[in-house]
């Protein structure tokens, strides 16, 4: 029963919602009853009631068997009809027939200034109340809905945002989505074989969240767009919300690194969705995330950067957002991969949005400067739940992608560039030098040997002519010894000495 | 506010031009069942109708829960509803019909 829309206009406004009233109407499954008052045709004298409202719609109910009913706004009865004592006794009776009636009823109302309806009343004959308001921060508006009262029931408490587009309304209970989430065990390939070295031989895991932050400048969307090619190549849909650049800019930029982003679209592997982050509110965007993923049904979700929510807007909300986001994706085993942009000048820890608790593996990319060139520098901050790299690897954006070096690291600390070219080159020298000075000192080494050699040939040469003239010395003084004592026995002899002293002389001679 | 003073400014014309009595009256109440009310209504009007349009008046009598499909085809939601059909414009009166002159001034048949 419509108060403020006729039947045409209600068909009409309601088709842009995906309902084809008209239809339903045709077969009977729904009965439209407009109730019109022009207020000043009206004149009240005497008591009345709503007998015919309820009289129409007894008739309309029974006519279809409805079991549903929709009031839509009961309030512009207060408007067109005279004396509200007798509406708000009439409303009540209402309400109570229509529960009597045994169907669902559904009644708008607007909300007053201090109530939650403006005559005060429906609230408290309702069973159940959903407040949906609107709200406008920083110039974008978002609808929300709350359940007031839900009589019987546990019910969510929250506000929760909800969209209304071509599909009609969409409602996620986001904070319903806890941590319970199975963990998945599988790994998906970062795109760039050198990186998933890093991450212990095999990449990221499926269904985690990856971030890769850095400044201006260090190369982020390429990491995202290799991710991208390699879900492509496995033959998974990615989908990439690009918050800063137009689907076509991002292909064409992509080619300069040799990534063919058109061919994945064309085989319906690939979704560029480009979208402001200043066109919605914040759960705006996460609900249409959301849409997007239930529909297209992608196994990798890329989001590039999520830094650009936050402009102007409250980073605890953001931040509020961002997990719920996280934790959808991860509920439905989607692989996540964000971009992050660090403001220059500030740490490179620091993550704009603070998220970094809520992400499984991330990724610095950072400029290394010196030599008057600045380069690219990245390693792994963290990558929960796999042995990684603790090195800091340079890299190079080449027209074949991103290819990862390893940087110098050595007595003069960590060289990159050019830097590292000429420290290379530098060492290779001083390794040359050394081989040589190596050959010298063995050179060295043999010649002292052989003088050595030579020397000891000749001293022992000198120690045998040395020998040899005294042992002839020793056997010429014996030989002299044997002769004079020869002599001295020939003399006694010859004097005819005693013979006593004779033989003992003798006899020492012999010895 | 405005809608009474745009009313008190159109009225006084119709009235002097339209109430001239040399038009039929055609006037429908609309009642449910035989409540006290509905009852009262019924007699009210008559008795108004055969003092001041004597002669010049159509009335009908409808019981919606005779004819429950009239109540939407006519656009009524309380009861009881007189309906002046004519002479223009159109008029609504709910209630008992209780006050004799509201009535009339209601049927455009006294100027306020």
């Amino acid at each position: 029963m419509a108060f403020e829309e006729s039947t045409k206009d209600l068909i009409a406004n309601v088709a842009s919602l995906g309902f084809d009233l008209k239809g339903l109407i045709a077969s009977k499954k729904i009965a439209v009853d407009f109730v019109y008052v022009e207020r000043d045709q009206v004149t009240q004298v005497g008591e009345y009631n709503l007998d015919a409202l309820f009289i129409r719609l007894g008739t309309a109910i029974d006519t279809i068997g409805a079991k549903r009913v929709v009031l839509d706004t009961i309030e512009s009865l207060f408007s067109s009809l005279p004396n509200q004592g007798i509406l708000r006794a009439e409303l009540r009776r209402l309400f109570r027939w229509l529960k009597e009636k045994g169907v669902t009823a559904v009644i708008t109302g607007e909300s007053g200034v201090d109530t939650i309806s403006r005559q005060g009343l429906e609230e408290y004959v309702s069973d159940c109340v959903i407040l949906l308001d609107s709200c406008i921060q920083e110039q974008i508006a978002s609808r929300r809905l709350r359940i007031v009262k839900y009589r019987g029931t546990l019910h969510g408490t929250n506000e929760y945002p909800f969209l209304i587009d071509q599909d009609g309304i969409s409602l996620i209970p986001i904070t319903s989505a806890g941590l319970n989430y199975q963990a998945v065990t599988g790994r998906v390939s970062s795109g760039i074989p050198r990186l998933d070295n890093m991450l212990g031989s095999k990449g990221f895991y499926r269904g985690s969240s990856i971030m890769v932050s850095g400044t201006a400048g260090t190369g982020k969307s390429s990491f995202l767009a290799h991710f991208a090619d390699a879900g492509c190549r496995r033959s998974e849909r990615v989908l990439f919300c690009a918050f800063e650049e137009s689907p076509s800019q991002i292909a064409r930029n992509m080619k300069s690194i040799g990534l063919d982003f058109d061919y994945w679209i064309k085989k319906d592997l690939l979704k560029i969705e480009s979208i402001r982050p200043s066109q919605f509110g914040l759960d705006m965007h996460l609900i249409m995330i959301q849409k997007m993923v239930t529909t297209y049904q992608p196994k990798i979700v890329i989001l590039d950067p999520i830094t650009s929510f936050s402009d102007d807007r409250n980073e605890v909300a953001v931040k509020r957002i961002l997990m719920k986001l996280v934790d959808f994706l991860k509920s439905k085993g989607v692989t996540a991969m964000f971009s992050s942009l660090t403001p220059s000048g500030m740490p490179v820890e620091t993550s704009h949005v603070a998220i970094s608790s809520l992400v499984d593996s991330w990724i610095l990319l950072r400029d290394l400067e010196s030599n008057g060139e600045r380069n690219r520098g990245l390693y792994i901050l963290k990558s929960r739940g796999m042995a990684h790299s603790n090195q800091v690897r340079e890299f190079l954006i080449t027209n074949k992608g991103v290819e990862l070096v390893d940087v110098y690291s050595g007595t003069s600390g960590v060289l990159t560039g050019g830097a590292r070219l000429s420290m290379l080159a530098q060492e290779k020298a001083i390794d040359l030098h050394m081989q040589e000075e190596v050959e010298l000192r063995h050179l060295d080494v043999e010649n002292k040997r052989n003088v050595l050699d030579a020397k000891i040939a000749e001293m022992r040469a000198e120690f045998a002519a040395q020998e040899a003239a005294n042992i002839k010395l020793i056997s010429q003084g014996k030989l002299r010894k044997t002769q004079l004592s020869a002599d001295k026995y020939a003399m006694e002899i010859m004097r005819q000495s005693d013979t006593q002293v004779q033989s003992v002389k003798l006899k020492k001679d012999s010895r | 506010m405005t809608d009474k003073s745009i009313d008190l400014r159109v009225r006084p014309k119709k009235v002097s031009a339209k109430a001239t009595k040399a038009k039929k009256y055609i006037l429908r109440l609309y009642v449910a069942g035989s409540t006290p009310r509905s009852m009262a209504a019924i007699s009210n009007i008559k008795k108004i109708c055969d003092e001041k349009l004597a002669g010049f008046y159509l009335l009908e009598v409808i019981d919606l829960y005779q004819q429950p499909l009239l109540a939407a085809g006519h656009q009524i939601i309380a009861i009881p509803t007189l309906i002046k059909e004519l002479p223009p414009p159109l008029r609504r009166i709910i209630g008992d019909l209780s006050d004799t002159e509201k009535v009339l001034v209601g049927l455009d048949l006294k100027a306020l």
